[in-house]
Formats: structure tokens, C-alpha cells, sequence
């Protein structure tokens, strides 16, 4: 119960910080990456706000062996510099630059409600159930079904 | 360059700081990174994500808009691109982040914060094919 609570009120502040720093306009997002135009430099400082108080705060709870409501902590498990990174990355700025949005602040719109934000996030959707079948079907085929994740 | 007259440093930083501050209590309280793409491809990819605590996250995100929508109505567009383009943005952002294993929270924000040289490398590359989409996007006449 708390730990769902917690997780909710992380999520809630996260998109009042989005809603706060104008990223949830598209306009505003799309005035960042056009540099050479009416350039907006504000996405920049929404990066600088959000990574200087991460960057103390994940020092500060270095010391912690494991979350509050949790086993284990879960950092990223590869720091691998690779195609699939690149390409990922490529694909996803073409869509963010065409439509201003990204994940989180998709998410926040469907808050809001309107057709735009329910179009762009089913179509989100399908493009991560199309990639995930697509790895599926690209992966070779292991003995077993041992890839429950989370289960330590 | 021209700065644009829209420029809003200061809620910017002030949002920044609320982002930052999330993404740390969802590290110390379940030791998860706050990318969003990620939580959300986890319930798409039902990789255990139903049985724990991240669908929440997702929900205060809905919870902030609805809010915004009553308190700050001026954080959400009065225009919309066409639905079709709108269709197109996310079926590449889906497949991007799934493929390149996180967006502009997940290697922009958390993993720049870890000094990741991997997700400064995702984000130099988003943040190039962003511009270029916006500037072929200006240069084509396409206003969306």
C-alpha cells in the first residue's frame, strides 16, 4: 500500500515537473530542436534542473544496500555502446522531432484527455508490441521459458 | 542564433528540479530508473511489471495531467497536429525507445545523472534526429 502510494506520488510529481517545465507542449519541445530557428533553450535548463538534483541525490543514497520497499535495486545492466542503442535512438528523435512529444509526457497528456493524446499513445503502444514481437521472433529460441524478469 | 522570446528558464529549471526529485524517490523507495518508455514497455512486454509497483508510477503521470488540466490549463496545447501525424510520431517513439532502450527520461535525465557515456550517447543521437526532423520538417513547409 505505501509502496504503491509512493510510487504514485513519484509519478504524480514527475508530471507536474513536466507540466511545470512547458514540456508538455509540443511546440515548446519542437522550438528546442530548432536550433537554427526561433530557438526556445528551455528543454536545456529542464535537463539541468532535473540531472543536477538526481546527480546529488543518487550520492546520497549510495550508501543504502536496497531501496525502502524492495529487495534489490535495478540499474541499468549493460554499458554497451551499440547499433541497436544508435538505431533506437535515431528512430525515436525522427518521431519526438516530428511530434513534439515523448513517453513521459504522452503518458500526462492522456490525463488531459483528446483525441491527439489517446492517438499518439495506442500508436506508442503498438510500436513497442511490434518491436517486442519482433525480437521475439529474431531471438533464438531458448530450451526453456527462463526469461521471467524480477523474479532474483 | 536567436533566442526565441518564449524562452522560460526559470520554470524550466523549477520543473527540472521536480523531475530530478522524482526520479530519485522512485530509485530510493524501488530502486528503479524513471524512464518512462521502459515502464511502460514493461507492461507491454508483461515482463513481471503488472505484479509490481510501476503501473503506478504511470498512473501519477495520468493523475498530473488531470491536475494540470484543472490548475495550470496553459501547459496543454490549443492546437493539434494532424492525427495521422500524431499516429506516426508514436509508432516511431514506441519502437525507438523499446529498440534503443530508453527516452528522454531514461538516458536524458536518470542516465546522464549516473554519468553514463551509453545514454549520452543515445541522447546526442535522439537529440541530432530531432533536430533534423524539425529543420526537414520547416525547410519541406510541413507546418504541424
Amino acid at each position: 500500500m505505501k509502496a504503491r502510494a509512493a510510487a504514485l506520488s513519484a509519478g504524480a510529481l514527475f508530471g507536474v515537473g513536466l507540466g511545470v517545465s512547458g514540456m508538455t507542449l509540443p511546440a515548446k519541445v519542437r522550438g528546442f530542436l530548432d536550433v537554427g530557428g526561433d530557438w526556445d533553450p528551455s528543454l536545456a535548463f529542464v535537463m539541468l534542473g532535473a540531472i543536477g538534483v538526481h546527480l546529488a541525490l543518487l550520492r546520497a543514497t549510495r550508501a543504502r544496500r536496497a531501496p525502502v520497499f524492495h529487495p534489490v535495486f535495478h540499474p541499468p545492466t549493460t554499458a554497451r555502446i551499440d547499433a541497436p542503442l544508435l538505431a533506437g535512438a535515431a528512430v525515436f528523435g525522427v518521431g519526438w522531432g516530428l511530434g513534439g512529444v515523448c513517453p513521459g509526457p504522452a503518458i500526462v497528456h492522456l490525463g488531459a484527455g483528446g483525441a491527439s493524446a489517446w492517438t499518439f499513445v495506442l500508436a506508442m503502444v503498438a510500436g513497442m508490441a511490434l518491436h517486442g514481437a519482433a525480437r521475439r521472433a529474431l531471438a533464438p529460441r531458448p530450451p526453456l521459458r527462463a526469461e521471467q524478469a524480477d523474479t532474483p | 542564433m536567436h533566442i526565441s522570446s518564449s524562452f522560460t528558464p526559470l520554470s524550466a529549471l523549477a520543473g527540472g528540479a521536480l523531475i530530478g526529485l522524482s526520479a530519485s524517490i522512485l530509485w530510493w523507495t524501488h530502486g528503479r530508473v524513471a524512464g518512462v518508455s521502459g515502464l511502460l514497455g514493461g507492461l507491454v512486454d508483461r515482463d513481471g511489471a503488472d505484479r509490481d509497483e510501476r503501473p503506478w508510477f504511470l498512473l501519477g503521470l495520468v493523475a498530473a495531467g488531470a491536475l494540470l488540466l484543472v490548475a495550470r490549463p496553459s501547459a496543454f496545447p490549443s492546437a493539434h497536429a494532424p492525427l495521422a501525424v500524431t499516429a506516426v510520431a508514436g509508432l516511431l517513439v514506441g519502437v525507438g525507445t523499446r529498440l534503443g532502450s530508453g527516452c528522454t527520461s531514461g538516458h536524458g535525465v536518470c542516465g546522464l545523472s549516473r554519468l553514463s557515456p551509453r545514454s549520452l550517447a543515445s541522447t546526442l543521437t535522439f537529440l541530432a534526429t530531432g533536430a533534423a526532423t524539425v529543420l526537414a520538417v520547416r525547410l519541406l513547409g510541413g507546418g504541424s
